[in-house]
């Protein structure tokens, strides 16, 4: 382990990266959306050898008590076995817990969707949006692709149609989109050493000494944020990572 | 009698498959029939523990079937698995178990992980026939690659294929089956509803010969893979 972390601080002093790559550089990217035939919205992200699925399906429940004029939202990441050899069926580990929390709050603390107009009754019915992110092959980053997934699923998502007894009928899907009003993806920075990189491989993360992930709107507004790894940072490497965050979603975001 | 989707009652649905598709794992394929597509991922052979479950003799073959959330036909599925897919991970394993050579990995286990991206009936089926893919695409030795599809009887007439609505809405009666070609026997069967004996056996000769067109279309899918392989040598 400490070897391995000596050969990749070597080699990111000469501005390499364990697979050949620039610090900032991410790897080939791919967004396919509307994969799922029967969710509402869908889409698959591949970054690199990472693959991604996302799900949104939208439900009729009743509205928490504490917030009875907005919908519900959802988001939940599933580390199936198939993905990485390493992961064990059961319930969600630590790892999925922060991937599904950590996109959840860039959604809802953006204000993505307007949770107001999915209400249709107060404190009686609403629309719950639930998101489920499903990586196949799991290979470093899940984060941003699992936010880079569910934007691009949210965005062709369509509401099903209500029939007259007030139930959803899910064959019947209407033309009508979920109210987004913000875009939020998520960049993920990470220090090793004294270097930034962005888009880890499993390797990189393995080692790493901190890590930022970013939460930004199209006009760049930090709107969730997680600080991650067990050394800590300074306010100039916050800064620099943020910058390097902001810089980097605007890429991303030609993806979509 | 006229098919909701307009096929001929022997007509399986558009199908593709692909082998090598889960980079993380040693053998792995994509099965997509119709709306319902399946991929498997095989991991291993590897220890297998707890300990006291591995036997000197012979190694485990472990299947783990599970749809995504966002893969049903309607509501959400809920994620952590139940009855069901316990029920079809054994199956799915008594299907596949017959052709893999398991002495040849004592105390290890191979896993088999079936996962369902999207569904529209023969979930399991579609599992069982990605999965044997991958375990052939990981090297492991077999006797023969299996095959799974599900045949129908509705309105008094045999169908291939069963599609969720006539599964769910028109009532058809379910046999899903999986054949092995080399011994020319039966590894999955299952029936959900009514039929007689004579046309069970209708069924069955139909489900082989049905299976016997998957097989082509795994046996290209894996030379696809290995082609490709030599060409980009």
């Amino acid at each position: 382990m400490k070897d391995k972390k000596e050969h990749i601080l070597k080699a990111l002093k000469k501005g390499v990266r364990y697979d050949g790559r620039k610090l900032l550089e991410y790897r080939k990217i791919t967004v396919e959306p509307g994969i799922v035939h029967g969710a509402e919205g869908s889409a698959k992200v591949k970054i690199g050898d990472t693959e991604i699925i996302a799900g949104v399906k939208i439900a009729l429940e009743t509205p928490y008590p504490d917030t009875p004029e907005k919908g519900n939202l959802m988001v939940n990441a599933e580390l199936r076995p198939m993905a990485n050899p390493d992961f064990e069926s059961g319930p969600p580990g630590e790892e999925a817990i922060e991937i599904a929390r950590v996109i959840d709050r860039g959604i809802r603390e953006s204000k993505a969707i307007d949770q107001e107009k999915l209400c249709i009754e107060k404190g009686e019915k609403a629309w719950s949006v639930m998101i489920d992110l499903v990586p196949l092959n799991a290979s470093g980053n899940l984060l941003d692709a699992g936010a880079l997934a569910a934007l691009a699923a949210l965005k062709n998502t369509v509401f099903p149609e209500i029939t007259e007894e007030g139930i959803i009928n899910y064959d019947k899907k209407t033309k009508e989109k979920l109210p987004l009003q913000k875009e939020p993806l998520e960049v993920t920075v990470l220090k090793i050493g004294e270097y930034f990189v962005v888009d880890p491989l499993p390797e990189e993360e393995e080692l790493l000494d901190a890590r930022l992930t970013v939460a930004l709107t199209a006009e760049n507004m930090i709107c969730a944020v997680q600080k991650g790894g067990t050394e800590p940072l300074s306010i100039k490497e916050i800064d620099t990572m943020v910058g390097i965050a902001q810089d980097k979603a605007k890429e991303l975001r030609k993806l979509l | 009698m006229k098919r909701n989707d307009g096929r001929k009652n022997d007509q399986l649905r558009p199908m593709t498959a692909k082998v090598g598709v889960v980079k993380n794992a040693n053998g792995s394929a994509m099965f997509k029939i119709g709306g319902t597509t399946a991929y498997a991922a095989v991991h291993g052979p590897r220890d297998l523990y707890p300990r006291f479950k591995q036997d000197p003799e012979k190694g485990l073959l472990r299947c783990d079937y599970n749809m995504m959330p966002f893969s049903g036909h309607g509501n959400r599925v809920r994620p952590g698995g139940g009855r069901r897919s316990k029920e079809i991970s054994m199956v799915t394993q008594n299907a596949i178990n017959p052709v893999v050579n398991l002495t040849d990995f004592p105390n290890a286990v191979v896993d088999v992980c079936i996962e369902l991206t999207e569904t529209d009936a023969g979930t399991r089926c579609a599992g069982i026939t990605a999965a044997s893919m991958a375990l052939a695409d990981a090297g492991i030795e077999m006797k023969d690659l299996v095959i799974a599809m599900s045949v129908g009887m509705l309105e008094g007439e045999l169908i291939a294929d069963v599609n969720g609505v006539e599964d769910c809405e028109l009532g058809a009666t379910d046999i899903p089956i999986a054949y092995i070609p080399s011994m020319d026997k039966i590894s999955l069967l299952q029936i959900d509803g009514e039929i007689s004996r004579e046309d069970l056996k209708k069924a069955l000769e139909l489900g082989k010969k049905k299976c016997l067109e998957i097989y082509e279309i795994q046996k290209k899918a894996l030379k696809e893979k290995y082609s490709e392989k030599v060409k980009s040598k």
